[in-house]
Parts: structure tokens; sequence; C-alpha cells
């Protein structure tokens, strides 16, 4: 409730994706492998065809934070994308405010230093990741992260048709003659 | 033709909110002839301007001005600047109310007689009894278009009414039904039928559902005599010598300071900021805040027992078609001690999008125990818990010590601790509801937590004596006899009903009675 704005700024993702990256994670490339920081410092995605320039934290923090919004809210059926896009407003906070950098910033470091060599992107299984969140879940960084992406996920209209939820439905003329009472398996 | 009142005319009724309770109110009173100058805080909105979008809708007619909270309640912890989802626009949150109307029942009016003493519980009377309130109750239903009353049909049950009704049947329930809406199953009023579109929070774009809006507020301004000021946000009261009110100040929407002179000031701002106006009105006559000297301005704050829960089955519901509260159940809504609480509580349907479901389900919640019910989605059904909760004298909305708004004015600060009573009743209806839906088939079910309070009610409290509350059985303070309150502060206790109608048929009274004493140059 902390944030009340619409999160439909989008990375810089070509128009004509295919159905198949549409909004499944694709099988079998780890998140960590699938992003990658390119020379210029943006993160790569180039299984999903996305980009994502990245203004305000290291790009790697930037990456470590998508991942680290993948477990908090874990959806095998989400591409990266969405969390990429979920994510976002956390490097636009650090660079338009240095504390929130600093946050950031601080907050990744301290989770890789608990997570040992390679940080916490290096960790393989989701539970290991996830015992080292619950280590870190009263920070403020991370009540700061969970609060923003619990908005900024869940409200990505794209990804509603994967919770069957089907959103504005006045231009529509409602759901009287649309199924409003069509469960039948009682 | 829409009146335009001067600032020095001191011969107006300044009413202070437009939603149930002002709304209606200024509308009454403008029907009789009497001049009324609405003040609303929020602006001036049309159907058109409602949208389909949870979050959008939130920025666009939640009142999220600043406020603090303290206590034990959950709210606290997960919303602690959000105590209470309630409007700030014109209409109040009649644009948000999910449009349930139900009467209290006799005993409601009598609990401290029904229930007895309880340890903790401020318990009163109500000095008015269900007698009384019957005919404004039908007026209020006539009015708002209650179905199941006056001949009007009820509405078509939805997908999320079939579980529930399934479930009712299956535990033996003689009382469910799609319940008494303020929403149009026929078209009436110059208004649509309802056309199961979802989104009932987000403003009805159809106008179906009863809000002050574009029905009490429309037709209060055909008379003459009834003018609203959108995006006027009241500062203070003001009081002669003799102590009698007679000015309100306020900001204007160009942000300049305006005082707009009164006969009778009527306070409906909800039972949040309604006790904060008076005591933010505190002066040397009266130290405490106006119409204070009980020292119960503030005090009895109530929400209604509520909880929701949510279950998931093995087949698609899509609970968010169809009318958001969809249909209840009221056996559990009698006085039956042998449960082990006093009072009782109603079963409603209700649904919330994804974007809300994920952040009410469990908030503050994360993983895949969360994200796995997150998507259970489709195949959800979900119920609101509503019943009575326990005036309580620390329970309570003080003014800031810390925090001041834009205007630098001390915020609310909410504060609220469950009542044993409280926490019993909840468990049981956790307990109804979950073998409710177990009884047709839910794989999971989700006890949830109270989402920020949509009912607000009691801070100003009616009493028949005037050391135990605010104001007299017509709303009109003890203290002061030209200022009135008229929303659900007024409530001495507050039922298992949703109190929208209560509210509506007190100010239907409360206009009698102010027009009455007007007239007799009482007040």
């Amino acid at each position: 409730m902390t944030e009340h704005k619409h999160h439909h700024d989008h990375s810089h993702a070509p128009s004509s994706l295919s159905r198949r990256i549409f909004l499944r994670r694709s099988s079998g490339v780890t998140l960590a492998a699938a992003i990658s920081v390119t020379m210029g410092g943006a993160l790569l995605n180039a299984e999903e065809s996305w980009a994502l320039e990245v203004k305000g934290l290291r790009p790697e923090t930037l990456k470590t934070l998508i991942l680290l919004s993948r477990d908090i809210y874990p959806h095998d059926r989400i591409a990266d994308r969405y969390y990429a896009i979920a994510a976002k407003p956390f490097d636009q906070k650090a660079a338009a405010d240095p504390a929130q950098k600093e946050m950031f910033e601080k907050g990744v470091a301290e989770l890789n230093a608990l997570a040992g060599p390679g940080g916490y992107v290096a960790v393989p299984w989701e539970a290991d990741r996830v015992a080292l969140l619950n280590k870190i879940s009263s920070t403020a960084m991370f009540e700061a992260v969970r609060s923003a992406l619990v908005v900024s996920l869940y409200n990505q209209k794209e990804i509603w048709p994967l919770f069957g939820y089907e959103g504005e439905s006045y231009s529509k003329g409602g759901y009287i003659h649309r199924g409003f009472d069509d469960l039948d398996w009682l | 033709m829409v009146a335009k009142f001067e600032l020095n005319d001191d011969n107006v009724v300044v009413i202070i909110g437009s939603g149930a309770g002002g709304g209606t109110l200024g509308n009454e009173l403008a029907q009789k002839g009497v001049n009324v100058v609405i003040l609303e805080a929020g602006p001036r909105l049309t159907t058109d301007d409602f949208v389909n979008d949870e979050w959008e809708s939130f920025a666009q007619l939640a009142w999220t001005d600043a406020r603090t909270t303290s206590g034990t309640w959950r709210v606290a912890k997960n919303f602690p600047n959000l105590p209470a989802w309630i409007v700030k626009s014109v209409g109040g949150t009649t644009t948000h109310w999910a449009g349930a109307s139900l009467r209290f029942q006799p005993h409601e009016f009598k609990t401290l007689t029904t229930y007895g003493k309880i340890d903790g519980a401020n318990l009163l009377d109500w000095p008015i009894t269900l007698e009384e309130l019957e005919p404004y109750y039908a007026r209020a239903e006539d009015k708002m278009g209650v179905t199941r009353t006056n001949g009007l049909p009820g509405l078509p049950g939805n997908n999320n009414f079939k579980v529930f009704k399934a479930g009712a049947d299956k535990l033996g329930y003689k009382e469910c039904n799609t319940g008494r809406m303020a929403i149009n199953s026929v078209e009436r009023d110059n208004r649509n039928s309802c056309q199961q579109t979802g989104f009932c929070f987000q403003g009805c774009k159809w106008g179906a559902k009863w809000s002050t809006l574009y029905t009490e507020i429309p037709k209060g301004e055909a008379t003459g005599h009834m003018e609203v000021r959108p995006q006027s946000r009241v500062l203070r009261i003001e009081h002669d010598d003799a102590g009698k009110v007679n000015a309100v100040v306020y900001v204007d929407k160009d942000g300049n300071k305006q005082r707009q002179k009164a006969r009778i000031v009527c306070v409906a701002g909800n039972s949040i900021e309604s006790p904060r106006l008076l005591l933010l009105s505190a002066s040397s006559k009266y130290p405490q805040g106006l119409a204070n000297s009980s020292g119960q301005v503030g005090r009895n704050y109530m929400r209604h027992t509520t909880g929701s829960v949510y279950a998931s089955f093995d087949k698609p519901v899509h609970m968010h078609r169809g009318t958001i509260m969809a249909g209840a159940i009221h056996d559990e809504a009698r006085n039956d001690p042998s449960r082990g609480f006093v009072g009782g509580y109603n079963l409603e349907t209700l649904s919330l999008g994804v974007p809300f479901m994920a952040a009410f389900l469990d908030p503050g919640a994360w993983g895949r125990t969360f994200t796995s019910a997150m998507d259970d989605y489709p195949n959800m059904a979900g119920l609101w818990i509503v019943g009575e909760d326990m005036p309580q004298e620390k329970n309570r909305v003080t003014l800031s010590a810390t925090v001041k708004d834009k205007l630098g004015l001390p915020v609310a600060d909410v504060h609220f601790d469950d009542h044993p009573n409280d926490v019993a009743m909840r468990n049981h209806a956790y307990q109804q509801g979950r073998k409710l839906y177990e009884s047709v088939g839910a794989i999971r079910t989700f006890p949830t937590p109270p989402y920020p309070s949509t009912h607000n009610l009691g801070t100003n409290r009616m009493s028949a004596h005037p050391r135990d509350g605010v104001v007299n059985k017509w709303g009109q303070t003890h203290d002061i006899k030209n200022l009135f309150v008229s929303d659900g502060s007024q409530f001495t206790t507050g039922g298992a009903e949703n109190p929208t109608l209560t509210i509506v048929s007190l100010a239907i009274r409360q206009a009698e009675y102010i027009a009455q004493q007007m007239s007799v140059r009482a007040i």
C-alpha cells in the first residue's frame, strides 16, 4: 500500500516476441545464466530478447535484485522479463536518490557476503537462496523490495491472463452475457 | 438551478462530508426548503471517470492523506499509514461500498441490556430502538432501491455465490440468498440495472449501485437549496461567545482559506475525520475539543470484526466476474453466547482482483506458499466476515503528537486492539468459512486477516445521558445544540450489519428533526 502508482513502463523488448517467450520462462537456463551484463553496462536476456538499461545501480546489483524478486514471488510460468519490469523501479529510485542507492547496494552486498563465493546469483538451489532471504527479511531493503514488488509485479496487465484474471470489463458490457454464472461443476 | 450561497450567509446549514450521511442529510434538508452548503474534501467525479483498475482507482478515490496507527491490530503492522479504506470524493465512501443493506436486529440497539457487562467493553444501549428506526429504514430502502424490499427482485447469483450457496446448504444454513443490496436489479430511479461487471469497489460505472454522488446530491441541487463545494478541506469549526457554533473555516479548491458562516453545522466526515475535526476545533471555551465534555470524542472506535476466507478448488470459479458482494448468510448473525462470544456475524461473498489479492491475501507474505495460492486465483472463491465488535474506550482516534498534514494540522492516529470477544468471533467465523468451502471440495482455504477498515464507527457515539457519549438520539451533540454528527461515528454499538443503510436511515430521521427544530426556532 506504500506504492500507489502504476507500473506500465517496459524494458527495451522488441514488440514482436514469439508466443513461446511471451509469458513463460524458457526452460533449461537458470535465471542467473540467462541474464548477462553487456559491455555497456546493460542487462541482456538473449533467450527472451530483452535488454534493460541500468542507470542508478551497479548492473550486477540490479541483476541480483531481479533474481531476488523471482525468489520472493516465484511463479514458474512468468518470464524473466516481467520480473525485470517489476525490479526496474529499484534502479530508477537509486538513480534519483543516493540514500536509496546506498540501501540497495549495501543490502545486496550483505546478501552476497552471506551467500559466499560468487554471491547470491551463484547459489544454485532456490531453497538455499530463500534461507538467505529469511536471514535478511527484517531489513529495510528486503521490505522495500517486497512491498514495492507486490504492486509492480502483480499490477502488470500482461501477466493477468496467467492468473485467469480478465481485468477491465465495463467496455465489454460486464459479464452479464459473458459467464458471470457459468460455473457448472457443483 | 444549483444554489450558490454567500460566505457570510449565517442562515445555512453547513454539512461537512457528502457520503451516506452528509449527502443524504443534505438532500433531505434541501427537499424541505432548508438551505444547505456541503463542504467535501474530495473532487467531484462522474461515473465516466471511474476506472475498472484496482490500483488506479485506489489512487483516484481513496483517502490517502497521512494517518498513523497504533495498537495490536495487524493493519498497524502491514498498513501503518492506511488504517481505513475509505473515499475522498463527492459521494464519499458510497462510491466504494459494496451495497449490502441490512437492518440492525432488535437486540443490537440494546447490547448492554442483552449481553450484560463485559470486561474491557464499554457497552451501552442506543437511546433509540429498532421500532423507532423502522419507518426510516423503510424510507431508506425505498430511496436506495434495496433488492428484496418493496417488491424489487434479488440480483442473480454469480459463480462466487454459487459456491457459497452450495456450501451454505451443505452446512445446513437456512438464511442464504443474494442479499439485500442497494444495487439495481431492474432499471430504477433513472439508473441502470447491474451488468455483473465486477469492480463495485472502484465506483460503479453503470450507476447501478446507489451512491449519493448521482442520487441524493443532484436531487438536492435540483431544489435550488443545496450547494456542494468539492475540494474544500475543513480546518476547524468556530463558535460564538455563547458557545454555539457559527462558522466553518476551510481551504477551498484554489488553496485559499475561507470562512463559511452557519446556523447549524453537521459533521459527516466518517469516523476518523469527524472526531479529529471536533478535537482540532478546541478553543479556550472548549479546551478538550467541541462536544467533548464526556471525554468520549474519538473513543469507542469500532471497525466490525472482519476477515476473509478464500478457498481454492480443482475447477474454475472466476469469482471476479459479477457483483463483488453477491450474497449473504445470516444464520450466524444472532446473539448466541453458547458459541463462545456475544453478538453475531454475517458472511458475505467477496472477491478481489489479482492486484489486490496479492496485496491483501496475506499481507507481507512471500515465497511459494503465497505464490502457489496466487497461482490458484482462477479456482478461488471468497467470503467476508462482518460481525459486531466490542466498543472499547482505549480504541480511539486521537491527534498525532508528531505527524502533521499538509495544512500543518496534526493527523489522526487510530489505535485498535481486538477484544477477546472479537477474537473468539473471528476464529469461529474462520472455522465456519473453512467448513463451508471444504464441504464443497475446497483443496486449500486461506484465513485472510482484516483489510484496512471500511466500516469505521462509534467515535462520537449516541447516548441517553451526556456523560456516556457525544450525541443524543437525534445525532445532536449533548453540549452544543446546533452542532450535529451525521455519519457512522454516531453508532453506540456496531451491530453485525454493514452500516450504510443505518447511516442513511439516521440521516433521514435527523433531517426531520433539524427542519422541525429550525421551524420552531429552537436552533
